[in-house]
């Protein structure tokens, strides 16, 4: 059975949700050691060993590991893999910065986002954003993968009793540092583990319009805001709401299109939603195509009759 | 200090894919091809990075097919100052590339190599990572600001929850995300100019690397066809749909 070196996920305190899908993806391949970097992530640590699937965890507790600056991580991920076959982690931002250096520094290839395990080998992932899905077969010794957060179940977070188990070897590279963060505060739901997302376009004309619309809907539905590039770009939103190819990849139980027109780099961000419901003035929008119920009107007038109706 | 750029030719993002009725790949006959959009960000970079003085000059290079020399002419007609093809009719995977980089790298020391973040037809986000990873040196993925200063480069990255500054020490490697610029377009004069500036042809063998796949695509398929849906007449369907989902 194969030994999987898991990447958690984690913001000093808390292990992020990604963290238990790949867990899911890493369970499928054999026996499962969570790996916790960071700097004073004791509790971090004490959580991971609670995750359903993990046997051991390591933490491996330092300054330098402390913003999971790539320079950093990579060596010491590297250096771990000499007694692991895989080392598979959810394809978030940090996970994507790090596990690429981490496949070059072992000289293997990466699979980027699987959205399945065919085989111990073997997987599926999507290119072309979301228009075609290639299953691929590794031929390298040792994996390195990232998993697609949205396609596996979360394992359970509490359930464990893994073992706790120190480990030593990282070292600051003198080649980066962290300098600092501008965190958006949100006390929606996050985007990519809510349940419901509201998403507006660039028909919501200015950030003002687009708050006074969709976010008392959002707030009616318990959801979580996204929204196209479009709506960004023209600064209705921050970037981090993004949907799509380039932004966010989501999954959620419903996802509201409100003036969004269903571009493809979009819809590969949300098509795998288990209802999609778009409210639309243009009867012709490609998002149609995949709505499950459309709706087709002015949202000006649609959108706050529909919240005063819930 | 000098920039390296490095373009990949794919498939127009305004064009819808289709899945080849044999499950072996993509088909590409006859489909518009263009610059990767990524890629497009990351030469506009360089050349306002040259604008500013901080780049004396801007190497494009690109890995694939001869008439990958059309996607390294537009980055001479955007302002790059010559190109390098590493010509190939293989599939080459994102780790082959990294370590043809690494050999144009070696060969040419600049100090900022900057890449797209991804390329969007195989959507993997390694190059440019494994590149700075082969090199041994720091890398800014997912660039929203980059500002040169002295000998390091600070770099305002996109995360998931938001923004993050990281200080790397040159020479760097850097990997745009959309929001760091808006590329120009090539004018028709820039576009001449471009036909005379120099691009050298290279093979992977030049810098010594097997571009053998070790991934090898059993098969691509459609991905699952959503069933058609429903349009309701009014809100008040809407909201009944939504009662039915247990949402409202």
């Amino acid at each position: 059975m194969a030994n999987v070196l898991v990447w958690v996920e984690h913001d000093g305190s808390a292990v992020k949700d990604a963290t238990l899908a790949a867990v899911t993806a890493a369970a499928k391949l054999g026996d499962v050691t969570a790996l916790v970097a960071g700097s004073g992530v004791d509790g971090v640590a004490a959580a991971a060993a609670q995750i359903e699937g993990v046997s051991k965890v390591l933490k491996a507790d330092d300054a330098a590991l402390a913003n999971a600056l790539a320079e950093n991580v990579a060596p010491l991920i590297t250096n771990l893999m000499a007694g692991y076959d895989a080392f598979v982690a959810a394809a978030t931002t940090t996970a994507k910065n790090v596990a690429p250096r981490v496949a070059a520094l072992l000289n293997v290839a990466q699979v980027s986002e699987i959205l399945s395990v065919e085989g111990p080998k073997t997987f599926t992932r999507p290119i072309y954003a979301g228009n075609a899905i290639a299953t691929v077969e590794s031929s390298d010794a040792k994996l390195v993968i990232t998993v697609r957060g949205t396609a596996f179940a979360k394992a359970n977070a509490t359930g464990g009793s893994a073992a706790v188990e120190a480990v030593s070897g990282a070292a600051e590279s003198g080649l980066s540092s962290f300098v600092g963060s501008e965190i958006a505060k949100s006390e929606r739901p996050e985007l990519t583990s809510a349940k419901i997302i509201v998403s507006g376009g660039r028909a919501l004309k200015d950030a003002a319009t687009f708050e006074s619309t969709i976010t008392p809907l959002a707030d009616k539905l318990g959801a979580a805001i996204g929204a196209s590039r479009a709506a960004v770009d023209a600064g209705y939103v921050p970037n981090d709401y993004q949907v799509g190819q380039t932004g966010k990849i989501v999954a959620p139980e419903v996802y509201v299109a409100v003036g969004i027109s269903g571009a493809i780099q979009h819809l590969a961000g949300m098509k795998d939603s288990k209802t999609i419901i778009a409210i639309n003035k243009d009867e012709d929008a490609p998002i149609f195509q995949v709505a499950d119920i459309g709706l087709v009107g002015d949202l000006f007038t649609l959108v706050p009759e529909l919240t005063g109706k819930l | 200090m000098k920039a390296l750029v490095t373009v990949k030719r794919v498939i127009d993002y305004n064009v819808k894919p289709r899945v080849k009725a044999d499950g072996t790949g993509v088909d590409l006959a006859n489909v518009k091809m263009s610059m990767n959009p990524f890629d497009e960000i990351a030469v506009e970079e360089a050349i306002r990075l040259k604008e500013k003085g901080v780049v004396t000059e801007i190497v494009a290079v690109s890995v694939g097919p001869a008439k990958a020399q059309e996607t390294l002419r537009t980055a001479l007609a955007m302002g790059a100052d010559r190109a390098i093809l590493v010509q190939t009719d293989d599939e080459v995977e994102p780790l082959a590339v990294a370590k043809i980089v690494k050999g144009v790298a070696d060969e040419e020391a600049p100090g900022l190599i900057i890449t797209g973040k991804q390329a969007i037809d195989d959507d993997s986000n390694q190059v440019g990572q494994m590149v700075a990873a082969l090199l041994g040196r720091p890398q800014g993925t997912f660039a929203n600001e980059i500002t040169v200063e002295g000998d390091s480069v600070v770099v305002k990255r996109e995360i998931d929850g938001g923004l993050e500054t990281v200080k790397l020490a040159l020479p760097a490697v850097v990997t745009t995300d959309l929001r760091l610029n808006e590329p120009r377009y090539a004018s028709l004069p820039n576009i001449m100019k471009a036909k005379s500036k120099p691009l050298a042809t290279k093979a992977p063998a030049d810098y010594g690397v097997d571009t053998a796949p070790r991934l090898k695509t059993l098969k691509v398929s459609e991905p699952p066809v959503r069933s058609a849906g429903i349009k309701v007449a009014d809100v008040d369907a809407l909201v009944a749909k939504l009662k039915e989902l247990g949402v409202a």
